[in-house]
């Protein structure tokens, strides 16, 4: 089982990307996921939190989740801060909106993999929100995909389509340029 | 087709299969996704029913026992301060013997101001003649609103369809959502043998005289008493349909525990994994879920009473100035046995606080052991 | 004796009359009856909207009070805003 924590902001659409997320991994076929809302009131710039749990098995415990695998970073004022890496086990991974490289962020917080995306810029390229409240959620599902592969890139582009309302290409195109980011990224760091 | 739903959106793709007829609602969270999500399938013609707005959840029941009279199909739902602002209509629903079908998602009451899950607002509502389901899953919700309306109109009484507000209502996981000739298979049109006729006027539940509401009153009973038999073979059915079958108690590892968890709600689904951990570390641990709370299954409650092994509840409710509402219920359940085990009542998650499997590991652990006092409830908590 | 044993599921589900709410006359009720006084009365049917049995009815132009229902409650007295209905007293049938 693997579980995800996400951070972000109230209108930024953190629950909806859990839900892509979820949705991206049934498609695929590899298994089942569960998004979960941090449950609280609906208040646009507040900090949000958002769980998920993949797993090839039927997913069971319905808690929230303390010792993350890995960890969704939405907004880029989170990024490196004590909160995003509280509970998250030795070596997890962060997926996180941020222009900063990996090996800046893995030296302001060492310990745990670093998979930095600029979510904001791509969004804002594909016109999905404005310069101060950007939609990075479908950005940030194409880097979750890539960085945890546990979907592929089309599964994910029909779960988009499905749960977007509004610039459905815009968006798609987004998830795909952000995946291709960060799978370029992992490809030459492997090399 | 597996879909990624969340529990509200799970209920009213239900309603929408079920070919619901009238559906009168007020939002309020949890819940609101339900009504959103009708109120979107009407508007893009994929629910055909009437979707009625309404400036209250007393009116909404108001409405439904207009409509239901005439023999639609009908649904709401709501949760918490709604529900008891339905409270008086609940009464009239069921006396009236009308087949409503109600999706409840759990919040606490207030003082103070709170949105978060706890079973105490529908359990509040045990004596109103309704029937009382507790999902543990988006499936199950899906599934028991379905079954709901056919358990429903076979006895002529309202049923209630409970899920835990966020932990279900707002989390998305996969969802079978069976086909549309399967549902009309299983759910045909609804022919109510009570239903209004304009052609030959009748006074609906007008005074009686005390003796007839005696009768009226031991009949409801008796419906109430053959539910269990009618519940059973709906949901045999359901399962030779869509493959997936319901008891009103379900046991897990029980038959060789030395102890068990009783648990309701989406926390049993939590509990499977804390029996299962308990089992690697080498403990005889089980658990019973409870689905069905009225009528209460006390009979099937108590083929799992052995005198030596302790039960222990977890009740996310709690009646003030006695206990735990399940604790109780089953305890009077036990209460005939010549031998009964003894029963531990555990408080926990009032208003929305966290039952994870370790917290359930502890409340097996310390039951297991045997509790000083068995006479109070346990307050216990996962501090993280 | 006291023990009800016949079968519970004989007793029929409700109590529904096989007549409608109408054949419930209750105008044995009154111990007053309101009397429409035509000469005064303007035919601005607020005796009509406000009679909680719903027994005034307008034929033509005027308002006329059905006996057979009329409880005799004088609402239609207190409201008329002409003074064209007076509460008199009722005689035994």
């Amino acid at each position: 089982m693997l579980e995800i924590r996400f951070h972000g902001r109230g209108g930024q659409g953190t629950v909806l990307a859990a839900k892509m997320l979820a949705d991206a991994v049934l498609r695929s076929g590899r298994g089942e996921c569960m998004a979960i809302p941090e449950f609280g009131v609906e208040r646009r710039g507040a900090p949000v939190l958002a769980y998920a749990r993949i797993s090839d098995k039927p997913i069971r415990v319905r808690s929230r989740i303390y010792a993350p695998d890995a960890v969704v970073v939405l907004d880029p004022v989170f990024a490196a801060s004590e909160g995003v890496v509280h509970g998250l086990k030795p070596g997890g991974t962060v997926i996180v909106n941020s222009e900063k490289s990996a090996e800046e962020l893995s030296a302001l917080r060492p310990g745990f993999r670093w998979v930095p995306v600029p979510a904001k810029a791509i969004a804002l390229k594909h016109g999905l929100g404005s310069q101060t409240s950007p939609m990075v959620n479908t950005a940030i599902c194409g880097a979750m995909v890539a960085g945890l592969g546990v979907a592929d890139i089309e599964s994910l582009e029909k779960a988009v389509r499905e749960a977007v309302p509004v610039k459905v290409e815009q968006n798609i195109a987004a998830a795909r340029e952000a995946y291709e980011a960060v799978k370029g990224r992992l490809h030459a760091a492997a090399h | 087709m597996k879909k990624t739903l969340m529990g509200n959106h799970a209920a009213a793709v239900a309603v929408r299969l079920a070919r619901t007829e009238v559906v009168a609602a007020y939002p309020i969270t949890p819940q609101t996704q339900v009504v959103e999500a009708l109120a979107e399938m009407k508007a893009s013609g994929e629910f055909a029913g009437r979707f009625v707005k309404v400036e209250s959840e007393h009116s909404a029941m108001a409405c439904l026992v207009g409509a239901a009279q005439t023999g639609v199909r009908c649904f709401t739902a709501t949760s918490s301060q709604g529900l008891a602002y339905m409270h008086e209509m609940l009464h009239w629903a069921a006396g009236a013997r009308l087949p409503i079908v109600m999706a409840e998602v759990n919040r606490a009451l207030g003082a103070p101001w709170i949105l978060w899950t706890d079973q105490t607002d529908s359990l509040a509502q045990r004596d109103t003649g309704w029937l009382q389901f507790y999902c543990s899953s988006n499936q199950e919700i899906l599934d028991t609103t379905l079954l709901a309306f056919k358990v429903a109109e076979e006895l002529s009484l309202p049923v209630m369809v409970n899920y835990d507000g966020f932990t279900l209502s707002h989390t998305y996981e996969p969802v079978d959502v069976p086909a549309q000739e399967l549902v009309d298979r299983f759910l045909p049109k609804h022919d109510f043998a009570l239903a209004l006729d304009l052609a030959d006027p009748k006074a609906f539940s007008a005074l009686p005289k005390p003796q007839e509401y005696f009768r009226l009153r031991r009949r409801m009973a008796a419906d109430m008493g053959r539910a269990h038999q009618v519940i059973a073979s709906v949901e045999d059915e359901f399962a030779r349909l869509f493959g997936r079958s319901y008891s009103a108690v379900e046991a897990y590892k029980a038959d060789d525990a030395d102890a068990l968890l009783v648990t309701t709600g989406a926390p049993a689904s939590t509990a499977l994994d804390a029996v299962d951990e308990l089992r690697k570390e080498g403990f005889k641990a089980g658990n019973l879920r409870i689905r069905q709370f009225r009528p209460f299954p006390a009979e099937a409650l108590r083929a799992y009473a052995r005198p030596g092994r302790n039960l222990v509840v977890v009740d996310r409710n709690f009646s003030m100035g006695q206990e735990g509402i399940f604790c109780e219920e089953l305890k009077s359940a036990l209460y005939p046995l010549k031998e009964r085990p003894q029963v531990f009542g555990t408080v926990a998650g009032l208003g929305g606080g966290d039952i994870t499997v370790e917290l359930l590991k502890e409340i097996w652990l310390d039951a297991k052991q045997g509790r000083g006092d068995a006479l109070q409830p346990v307050w216990m908590e996962d501090a993280r | 004796m006291p023990r009800l044993t016949e079968d519970p599921l004989k007793t029929p589900l409700i109590i529904a009359g096989g007549k409608p709410m109408s054949a419930n006359k209750t105008g044995n009720w009154r111990s007053a009856r309101p009397v429409i006084h035509e000469e005064k009365c303007t035919g601005c049917m607020i005796c009509w909207k406000f009679c909680p049995e719903a027994c005034v009815t307008i034929e033509g132009e005027l308002p006329k009070i059905h006996m057979d229902w009329c409880k005799g409650c004088a609402v239609c007295v207190q409201e008329c805003p002409v003074d064209a209905i007076t509460l008199e007293n009722e005689e035994a049938p």
